[in-house]
């Protein structure tokens, strides 16, 4: 989709006439990430982590086939062919350091991606389907990231798997035939392994099918803005080409400088020692944390503690190993009514003076559950960490409604191009730099 | 399958109720073929059960003899971590002592010990949180608050009758099944 006033694709070389024809490949990539699509000319450098998200994809392939040429996915090998691909294959310590690293950068960006999202108000009507996908592939990213995690049959591999694959068995009647079906086995084994391998391998191109869905479903409506106020003409929108694919490209820089640092400097500052030992299944590690990616969610899970039941009975209803289960799956499936729950009709969190403040303790309250998950189950972190559950599904379940319903938002712009110059006006002559998008520019090839 | 449609059909079948036999046999063809389908599936999906050599029940001795009052081995039963503990007689009145009302999975020392070895602690060595490792079985281990085994990744506490007392488990440590064989030597499984 485009608006109206997007440039037409007219292949100007014989060759890519011919091909046009045939198949229209190039008019594709030109209306999708081309100077044929008109993009709002607002976008902030939030609005960068989604083709970074998809960059840092694009590493964990490379590296991750080459990791899977020089791996052996059998319990008595496993560990053993990581430990040699780090020492004596070419450059092995590079491809296995930035594939490790990558899986942290691929969390940083898309976490960066989802707050943006949250702020923005980004899905609200009409992209609610985008947003409902990028949840499926936040899923799918958990999922494949926490099977490579197991991969090198390290200490925390090993027990990280007994401990997320005992999430099932907390699950009443079906639960340890369903642990027991993933594993393969009554603990984790060569059976485990190998299909976590097999999954590891498939999954990230089921991903990437999914961004393409993403795309396509963001493309029908376009991209939002820091504003919030939809397209209403040509003066408000530049072509994605140049202008965001220079913006990008500037964005993707910076995020390979910070990923180069760590992995070449601090490749291990985001791992743990233990998995430096190999899986022993008679020894539990003192200290058993995920990667950090998800400790918001084990803090979650953790945070449950005691049963619930009928007061002064014996009667349990719900095990508080079972809560915990569902408390943490129910935190992420709960932002699948996101786009119902928050009935503002403002989208972005600039012109919503309440939602902006909950906005930043909810910010503040992951990093909190993060630091608690990362912590050991004692206090003061269980209660810190109970606390922070309940306020984050408060956040969802009773904040945002009620904000919605009684918040004044501020004066919207008239257009996006209002909002630019009125804050051009402010800051100065902004409105008169080459490359900041004018009314005539958007218009001048169509 | 327009059941207003009384005029006859194409193929010339018409029932006077408006199902044509091509109707039927649409829907026999669709059902087979999803009946198949479904059960190409299943043997999909029974691969990923436990093989035969991975069910294939192993058992395992242990040897009592060494093993004082106070003191516990770990040791390896269906590639899982048993735990068998020689009870001090301190120990077993203070399992003894608990109101049985209270606990989250009730169940007395006496239930979970064979008549006359109630010196004999023999457990799972599986947390039945999420199935980490309690600590307890080693010597200077940390054994918890009530003096049984604990759990380091989220805090469970067990009691000297392995039952669980504090934190997120829902069950007392597994007692498998196991016989003597002879004054100093259980069969397990």
């Amino acid at each position: 989709m485009s608006f109206p006033w997007a440039k037409h694709y007219t292949p100007k070389a014989p060759l890519m006439q011919w091909v046009d024809e045939r198949l229209p490949l190039p008019r594709l990539v030109y209306n999708a990430v081309g100077a044929g699509y008109p993009v709002p000319r607002n976008l902030n450098f939030f609005w960068n982590f989604g083709v970074l998200a998809g960059l840092a994809l694009v590493v964990q392939i490379v590296t991750g086939i080459i990791m899977a040429m020089h791996y052996g996915a059998n319990e008595l090998v496993a560990f053993g062919t990581v430990e040699q691909t780090m020492r004596d294959v070419n450059a092995g310590w590079l491809m296995r350091y930035a594939h490790a690293n990558g899986a942290s950068f691929f969390f940083i960006v898309v976490y960066l991606h989802i707050f943006r999202g949250l702020y923005y108000g980004s899905y609200k009507a009409p992209r609610e389907m985008v947003w409902l996908l990028g949840l499926v592939i936040f899923l799918l990213m958990m999922a494949t990231a926490f099977m490579g995690y197991v991969l090198p049959w390290g200490q925390m591999s090993y027990w990280g798997a007994k401990v997320i694959t005992g999430l099932f068995g907390a699950i009443p009647v079906v639960g340890e035939p369903i642990q027991t079906w993933l594993l393969g086995g009554f603990a984790p084994g060569n059976a485990a392994l190998n299909r976590f391998f097999s999954l590891h391998y498939l999954l990230p191109f089921v991903i990437a099918g999914v961004i393409i869905l993403h795309i396509w479903a963001l493309h029908i409506p376009g991209s939002s803005n820091p504003t919030g106020v939809d397209v209403k003409g040509p003066q408000d929108t530049v072509s994605f080409h140049p202008y965001y694919t220079a913006k990008d490209g500037f964005g993707a820089g910076v995020f390979f400088i910070l990923f180069a640092l760590t992995v070449y400097f601090a490749p291990n500052a985001l791992g743990h020692p233990d998995n430096y030992i190999e899986a022993n299944p008679l020894s539990t590690p003192a200290h058993i944390v995920p990667e950090w990616y998800f400790w918001p969610f084990y803090a979650i899970l953790r945070a449950f503690t005691v049963d619930f039941g009928i007061p002064f009975t014996s009667i349990v209803i719900i095990p508080a190993k079972l809560m915990g289960v569902l408390a943490m799956f129910a935190s992420i499936l709960l932002l699948f009514f996101l786009p119902w729950i928050d009935t503002s009709p403002v989208r972005s969190g600039n012109y919503r003076p309440v939602f902006k403040k909950f906005f930043w303790i909810l910010v503040l309250d992951v990093i909190v559950l993060g630091y608690c998950g990362g912590s050991p189950a004692e206090e003061p972190f269980v209660m810190i960490s109970q606390v922070a559950s309940a306020y984050y599904f408060a956040h969802f379940l009773i904040i945002l409604p009620l904000v919605a319903a009684f918040e004044r938002p501020l004066p919207l712009p008239g257009s996006i191009t209002e909002a630019v110059l009125s804050k051009g006006a402010h800051e100065g002559e902004r409105e008169a730099l080459p490359g900041m998008g004018s009314d005539t520019q958007p218009n001048s090839a169509a | 399958m327009s059941t207003t449609e009384h005029t006859v059909g194409a193929d010339g079948s018409d029932h006077g109720n408006g199902v044509r036999r091509r109707d039927f046999i649409n829907i026999a063809a669709v059902s087979f073929a999803g009946v198949g389908g479904v059960v190409a599936v299943l043997p999909l999906i029974d691969q990923m059960n436990p093989s035969a050599d991975v069910l294939a029940m192993a058992t395992s001795e242990v040897d009592l003899s060494g093993i004082e009052p106070g003191q516990a081995i770990k040791t390896v039963f269906r590639s899982q971590p048993l735990f068998v503990r020689h009870l001090t007689p301190a120990e077993i009145a203070t399992a003894d002592k608990v109101d049985t009302s209270t606990l989250r999975d009730p169940q007395t020392l006496d239930q979970r010990t064979v008549d006359g070895k109630k010196q004999w602690l023999i457990t799972m060595g599986v947390c039945t949180h999420l199935g980490c490792v309690p600590l307890g079985a080693g010597e200077g281990e940390n054994r918890g608050e009530f003096g049984g085994y604990f759990c380091p990744c989220h805090g469970s506490s067990y009691d000297t009758a392995a039952r669980i007392r504090k934190g997120p488990a829902p069950k007392n440590l597994e007692v498998p099944p196991y016989k003597y064989t002879s004054d100093t030597a259980i069969l397990v499984g």
